[in-house]
C-alpha cells in the first residue's frame, strides 16, 4: 500500500458514513483505511447498496411462487411464462438524480433499469415509469420537472428501441421538493439464456465494456441517493451522470450477442457505485476475490485517482467474466459492435477485492467486509400522533354540483388524460404491444420471441401475451400505510384481471423518507406489511426491487410511496378487454369498490380535507375473490369493456369508459357522494350483455349510447368531458 | 422476390421492417459495413437513430458503405424504401428532394394518423386506389418534410408527393400536408409513418401491409435481379 | 488549427425550438427577446482549413436548410 496517510474519521463521516461504521470498518481491516478503500465502503455501506435499514424488512416478503425463475438478489427477477420463455423485470428509483437535472436523471434511470434487465439476458420489451411531482398549477418547477422528465424518459427509450408502453403520474404536494422517478423494465428471454451475476472460477477475467470512465456522478450513490436534498442543489449538478442511448443500443446487442455464443460465465451492470459495487457484488456472490488493475480502465479524461475510477458512475458500462481461452472471442465480438472492451482483472481465490495502480496494490478489501458486514439498523416505528401533511389546497368547492364536480375531477392533474405524455414515448417498436396506454387497464404485449418471431397460434387462433401494470398511491397510503398499499396492489392485480391476465410476480420501489425518524420506520413497516400480506393473498412472489430512503425536503418527507409493478399472462391477446365502451346498448354494469370511502379521495384532495387518519379495512380474502370471475369472463371474450374503479370514484371511471369509447351513456347511480366517488379497491365498471354482467353480480346501472353522460339530473356533453379531460396538454405548450 | 433491410448502429425499426417484410417475402438484414445487397429486390431502409443521429437525422448514415450500394441499386432502378430514419437517410443522400425539419410541436410524438393515397401508381402504392385513406402510426422528433415552394410544386406537378396526411392528421407541420414522396423515376420512396407498426390489426393496424404488398408484386414484375 | 463551425437554420425557415425558448422566456421574467433561433456549434482541430468548407457542405450542415460560418483562431488563414 501506498505510504500516503488515510484520510481518516472526518472525511468519513463526510461521506456519510457514522462514528461507529468508520470504527467497524478499521476493525475489519485491521487498520485505518486508504482514500480508496474508504471511498468503497462508503458507497456499499449507503442505503443505496446495502439496505441497511431495510433489509430485515424485505426479508419478511413472500419470493417464492410456482413461476418464480429467478428472485431477490440478481440484477432483475424473473417468471416463466411459457414456451420455454422467461420474463425478468425490475423497477428501480432515480428521484434524487432527477429532482437535480431531470432530463438526465429521469433518461439515466431508464438507461440504468435496461441495463438490469439485459444483464441477466433478457432482451428489454417493454418500459413503464411511476412519476411524481409537486402540484403543478402551483409550481413552476414541477411543471419544469415534469417536462423535462417525461423528456428524458422518452429520449433514452426512444432511441434504443425498447418501447414505453405504459405508466403513471401524479401530483402532490409533498413532492415538490423531492420528485420521484422510477423506471420498471421488463425483458423477455429464453429460459435457458438467463445468466446469474456470480463470479467464478479464479484466473477467469474481469473484462469491463462499454463506455469510457470519466467523472460522472462521482459520490454519487452516498452523495446523491443517501441524503436529504438542500434547498439549493445547483453545486451538485456536475456529477450528475448523462446518459447515450445509442451507446446503450450497442452495448445490448453486444451483450445479448455475447451470451447467445455461450462465452460468459458472469454478467453484471455497472449502476449506483459504479465498477466497486458491480466487482464486490460480483466476488460476494461467487465467494471469489477479485483483482482490478484501475490503470487499464479506459479514461474519457485523463488523471483520474484510483478512486474516482472505482467509484465513477459513468453510464452505459458492464463488467463481465470469461474463461481466459474466451476472451479474445469476447473483445472480437465486442469490436463488431463498436463498443470498447478491456479486460482489467481477474477472479482469485483470495476472497479479498484488491485495487492496483500499474502494478502497485492500492487498495485491499475483505469482500465480506464490504458486501456483507454493514451494520444493520432496527427500525423504531412509532405512529405520528399528529398529522404529518398540511391538508391540501383547495380547489373545489364543497357545495359545487355533481356536473361541476364531475368535470373539476376529470380536469384534476391526477385523472386529466396522459395523452400529452404519453405521445411522447414510442409505445409500438418491436411490434408486441396490443393494448397502447390509456387502450386497456392494463400494457398488452404479445409474447413474441426476443427476435420478433411470434409463435403459432393456438388451435383457435389464440396468441398468448403478457401484460403488465405499475401503480401506487401515496397519498392513499399516507392516510394508512398498511391498507393503502394492500388497496395498490390489488389495483394491480385488477388491472391485470381486465385483460384477462393472471399475475405471476410483482417488483417494488419503496420509496419513503428518512427510515431513522420513527414516523417514517412506521410508514415503511406497515407498508411492506401490506405488501407481504396482499402478495401472500394473490400467490403472487416478490421478484425483486429497490428501496429509495430519505426522500424528504425542507416541509418533510414525500407522501410513502410504494410503488408496485406486476406481470401476468393471458393466454390470448385478441380477448384482452379495452376499457372503452364499444357498442350503443350495451349493459353497463358496477361491481362497487369494496371499502370504499370519500377519505383521502381525489375528491376529497379537491375540497382541501385534510386526510384521516386511516382507511376501512379491505377484506382481502373476498378482494382477491373477485379477481378470478373477471378474468374468467374476460378471457372468454363475454364482456365488451372491462376498467376498474380507482381514483375519483366510479362516476369518474364511467366517464373515461365514455371518453375512450367516444359513446356517452345513460345510467342511474345514488345520489351521493361516496356512490359516485369513493374510492376503494377491486371495483369495476363493465360493459355487455346484461345477463354477462348479472352472472358477475354486477349491479346493471344503465346502457351505452348517445352523444352525453346522462346519470338522473346530471347530462353533461362528451366533448365538454373530453375538454375537461384534456387539461393535462396546456402543461406541455 | 427477397427484401433487403439496412441495420445502421442506432436502428431501432429493423426488426419490425424484418418481420414485416417476411409477411409479403422473404426478407434478410443488411449489416451497414457491407456492400453485397445479398440479392435483395427492394431495399428498406429503416427507422431508429442511426449512429446516434447525434449530428444530425440520417447525415452520418447516407455515408455508410451500404448506402453505396443501395444508391447503386436505385440507379439501376431497384426499389428503395426509406421509412422514418430511413426517410432521412434518403434526403440526406440525394435520393429524394427535400430535408426533414424538427416538428413544429419541438416534442417527439407517437400517434397513429390517417394519410391518403395521393398516387397509386408507383410501385409501393399500386396495390392502393388514389384516395384511400389508410391508418399508419407516426413517432419521431424531425418529420417536418421541407422543400423550396418551386420543388414542391415541381413535386406536385409530377405526382411525385405519394402520400399526405388526411385533413387534421398531420402530426409535424410538414409543408403542403407531404407525409411520403418519391424519386424522379418512382423507384426510391420515402415516408415518416411507419408501415411496418401497420401490418397486424391485433397491434393497431394492417394498413401497412399494402405498401409493402404493393413492393413486393412490383419487384416481382420488375425483376431487378 | 482549432476552428469552429456555426451552423444555422436558414434565414425563412420555421425554427419551432428558437420559437419555444422565446415563448418561455416571459414567464421566467425576460421580457423584450426577440428572434431566438437554435443552431449548433461544432469545434474541431483541423490540419488544413482549407477542407473546411467542403467539409461543412458535405457533413457539418444541410445546404438545403442550413447555413454555415466558419470561425478560426488566425482570421488570415
Amino acid at each position: 500500500m501506498g505510504a500516503e496517510a488515510p484520510p481518516g474519521l472526518a472525511e468519513a463521516v463526510e461521506l456519510g458514513l457514522t462514528e461507529g461504521e468508520y470504527a467497524l470498518i478499521v476493525e475489519l481491516l485491521g487498520r485505518e483505511p486508504v482514500q480508496v478503500e474508504l471511498a468503497c465502503f462508503s458507497l456499499l455501506w449507503s442505503e443505496h447498496c446495502s439496505y441497511k435499514h431495510s433489509r430485515a424488512l424485505l426479508s419478511t416478503l413472500p419470493t417464492e411462487g410456482p413461476a418464480l425463475v429467478m428472485g431477490p438478489g440478481e440484477n432483475a427477477g424473473a417468471v416463466d411464462v411459457g414456451d420455454g420463455m422467461v420474463v425478468a423485470f425490475k423497477v428501480e428509483s432515480h428521484n434524487h438524480p432527477s429532482a437535480v437535472e431531470p432530463f438526465q436523471g429521469a433518461a439515466t434511470g431508464v438507461g440504468g433499469i435496461l441495463r438490469d434487465v439485459f444483464a441477466v439476458g433478457a432482451r428489454p420489451i417493454a418500459i413503464l415509469d411511476s412519476l411524481r411531482f409537486g402540484e403543478p398549477a402551483q409550481s413552476e418547477r414541477s411543471r419544469y420537472l415534469l417536462d423535462h422528465a417525461v423528456g428524458g424518459i422518452g429520449h433514452y427509450g426512444n432511441s434504443i428501441g425498447v418501447p414505453t408502453v405504459g405508466g403513471e403520474v401524479y401530483f402532490e404536494a409533498p413532492y415538490e421538493q423531492n420528485c420521484l422517478i422510477n423506471a420498471m423494465c421488463l425483458g423477455l428471454a429464453p429460459r435457458e439464456r438467463l445468466i446469474r451475476s456470480a463470479a467464478a472460477g479464479p484466473d477467469n477475467v474481469l473484462i469491463l465494456f462499454g463506455a469510457r470512465t470519466g467523472r460522472d456522478g462521482i459520490g454519487g450513490a452516498s452523495v446523491l441517493a443517501s441524503a436529504e436534498l438542500s434547498a439549493d442543489d445547483e453545486h451538485k449538478r456536475p456529477s450528475v451522470q448523462i446518459g447515450d442511448p445509442f451507446e446503450e443500443k450497442k452495448l445490448l446487442e453486444c451483450s445479448l450477442e455475447l451470451l447467445d455464443r455461450g462465452l460468459l460465465v458472469a454478467l453484471q451492470d455497472l449502476g449506483a457505485a459504479g465498477l466497486t459495487s458491480s466487482a464486490a457484488e460480483m466476488a460476494s456472490k461467487g465467494e471469489v476475490g477479485v483483482d482490478l488493475h484501475v490503470d487499464r480502465v479506459p479514461l474519457r479524461e485523463p488523471g483520474l485517482e484510483p478512486f474516482e475510477i472505482m467509484v465513477s458512475e459513468s453510464q452505459e458500462r458492464m463488467l463481465c467474466v470469461a474463461t481466459p481461452d474466451r476472451v479474445a472471442d469476447v473483445l472480437a465480438i465486442c469490436a463488431h459492435h463498436e463498443v470498447h472492451g478491456t479486460p482489467i482483472g481477474t477472479v482469485t481465490d483470495t476472497g479479498r477485492m484488491r485495487i492496483f495502480e500499474h502494478g502497485e496494490m492500492v487498495g485491499d478489501m475483505p469482500v465480506r467486509a464490504l458486501v456483507d458486514d454493514c451494520p444493520r439498523y432496527a427500525l423504531d416505528p412509532r405512529k405520528p400522533e399528529a398529522p404529518l401533511y398540511p391538508p391540501p389546497a383547495r380547489s373545489l368547492d364543497r357545495g359545487a354540483g355533481a356536473a361541476q364536480t364531475l368535470t373539476a375531477l376529470l380536469a384534476s392533474a391526477n385523472l386529466s388524460s396522459r395523452r400529452p405524455l404519453f405521445e411522447q414515448y414510442d409505445a409500438l417498436v418491436q411490434s408486441r404491444t396490443v393494448r397502447r396506454p390509456e387502450q386497456a387497464d392494463a400494457s398488452v404485449l404479445l409474447l413474441s420471441d426476443p427476435d420478433g418471431r411470434e409463435p403459432a397460434p393456438g388451435p383457435l387462433g389464440e396468441r398468448p401475451a403478457i401484460a403488465v401494470s405499475i401503480d401506487g398511491s401515496g397519498r392513499r397510503v399516507a392516510a394508512d400505510p398498511y391498507t393503502g398499499t394492500v388497496a395498490a396492489v390489488l389495483e394491480c392485480a385488477a388491472n391485470l384481471a381486465c385483460v384477462g391476465a393472471e399475475p405471476l410476480g410483482l417488483t417494488n420501489c419503496l420509496n419513503f423518507g428518512n427510515p431513522e425518524k420513527p414516523h417514517v420506520a412506521w410508514q415503511l413497516s406497515e407498508s411492506v406489511r401490506g405488501l407481504g400480506d396482499a402478495c401472500r393473498a394473490l400467490s403472487v412472489p416478490v421478484v425483486g426491487g429497490n428501496v429509495s430512503l430519505y426522500n424528504e425536503g425542507a416541509d418533510g418527507p414525500i407522501y410513502p410511496t410504494p410503488v408496485v409493478g406486476m406481470v401476468g399472462a393471458l393466454p390470448d391477446a385478441r380477448r384482452a378487454a379495452p376499457l372503452a365502451f364499444q357498442r350503443r346498448g350495451d349493459a353497463i354494469g358496477v361491481i362497487a369498490p369494496l371499502g370504499a370511502s370519500l377519505g383521502a379521495s381525489e375528491l376529497h384532495k379537491l375540497r382541501g380535507e385534510p386526510l384521516p387518519d386511516g382507511l376501512p379495512a379491505i377484506d382481502l380474502p373476498a378482494a382477491v375473490a373477485r379477481l378470478t370471475p373477471i378474468r374468467d369472463a374476460v378471457r372468454a371474450g363475454e364482456l365488451s369493456s372491462v376498467h376498474d374503479i380507482a381514483e375519483g370514484g366510479a362516476l369518474v371511471a364511467i366517464a373515461e369508459c365514455c371518453l375512450a369509447g367516444a359513446l356517452g351513456a345513460e345510467i342511474e347511480l345514488e345520489d351521493d357522494d361516496e356512490a359516485r366517488f369513493g374510492e376503494g379497491a377491486v371495483g369495476f365498471v363493465l360493459s355487455g350483455p346484461e345477463p354477462a354482467l348479472r352472472a358477475l353480480g354486477a349491479r346493471v346501472i344503465g346502457t351505452v349510447g348517445g352523444e352525453a353522460l346522462r346519470a338522473g339530473a346530471l347530462s353533461i356533453p362528451l366533448a365538454e368531458l373530453a375538454e375537461a379531460h384534456g387539461a393535462l396538454a396546456a402543461l406541455f405548450r | 422476390m427477397r427484401f433487403g433491410i439496412v441495420r445502421f448502429p442506432g436502428s431501432c425499426d429493423e426488426v419490425d421492417a424484418l418481420r414485416a417484410a417476411e409477411r409479403v417475402g422473404d426478407a434478410t438484414l443488411l449489416w451497414h459495413t457491407e456492400r453485397d445487397l445479398k440479392g435483395a429486390d427492394a431495399i428498406i431502409v429503416p427507422g431508429g437513430f442511426s449512429y446516434g443521429d447525434y449530428l444530425r437525422c440520417g447525415a452520418i448514415a447516407r455515408f455508410a458503405p451500404v448506402m453505396e450500394a443501395v444508391a447503386e441499386h436505385a440507379r439501376e432502378g431497384g426499389l428503395v424504401l426509406g421509412i422514418c430514419n430511413g426517410f432521412q437517410v434518403l434526403c440526406e443522400a440525394g435520393l429524394l428532394p427535400g430535408a426533414l425539419l424538427p416538428n413544429t410541436g419541438v416534442r417527439f410524438l407517437c400517434r397513429q394518423v390517417d394519410v391518403q393515397v395521393e398516387n397509386a401508381s408507383t410501385p409501393f402504392t399500386w396495390r392502393c386506389e388514389r384516395r384511400d385513406t389508410l391508418s399508419i402510426p407516426v413517432k419521431h422528433t424531425t418529420g417536418r418534410y421541407y422543400a423550396p415552394e418551386e420543388v414542391l410544386d415541381d413535386l406536385e406537378a409530377h405526382r411525385r408527393i405519394v402520400l399526405r396526411y388526411a385533413p387534421g392528421h398531420n402530426p409535424n407541420g410538414s409543408s403542403r400536408d407531404v407525409a411520403g414522396v418519391c424519386s424522379e423515376q418512382g423507384n426510391v420512396m420515402g415516408l415518416m409513418p411507419h408501415p411496418e407498426h401497420a401490418v397486424d390489426p391485433l397491434t393497431g393496424s394492417d394498413d401497412g401491409l399494402r405498401l409493402l404488398e404493393s413492393m413486393a408484386s412490383a419487384a416481382r414484375v420488375v425483376g431487378h435481379h | 488549427m482549432k476552428a469552429r463551425v456555426l451552423i444555422r437554420p436558414r434565414a425563412g425557415i420555421l425554427e419551432p425550438q428558437g420559437q419555444a425558448v422565446e415563448r418561455a422566456l416571459p414567464a421566467l421574467g425576460f421580457s423584450g427577446v426577440r428572434g431566438v433561433r437554435v443552431g449548433r456549434l461544432i469545434e474541431l482541430d483541423v490540419d488544413d482549413p482549407a477542407t473546411l468548407p467542403e467539409l461543412c457542405r458535405r457533413l457539418l450542415s444541410n445546404p438545403l436548410i442550413e447555413d454555415y460560418e466558419i470561425q478560426t483562431e488566425d482570421p488570415a488563414s
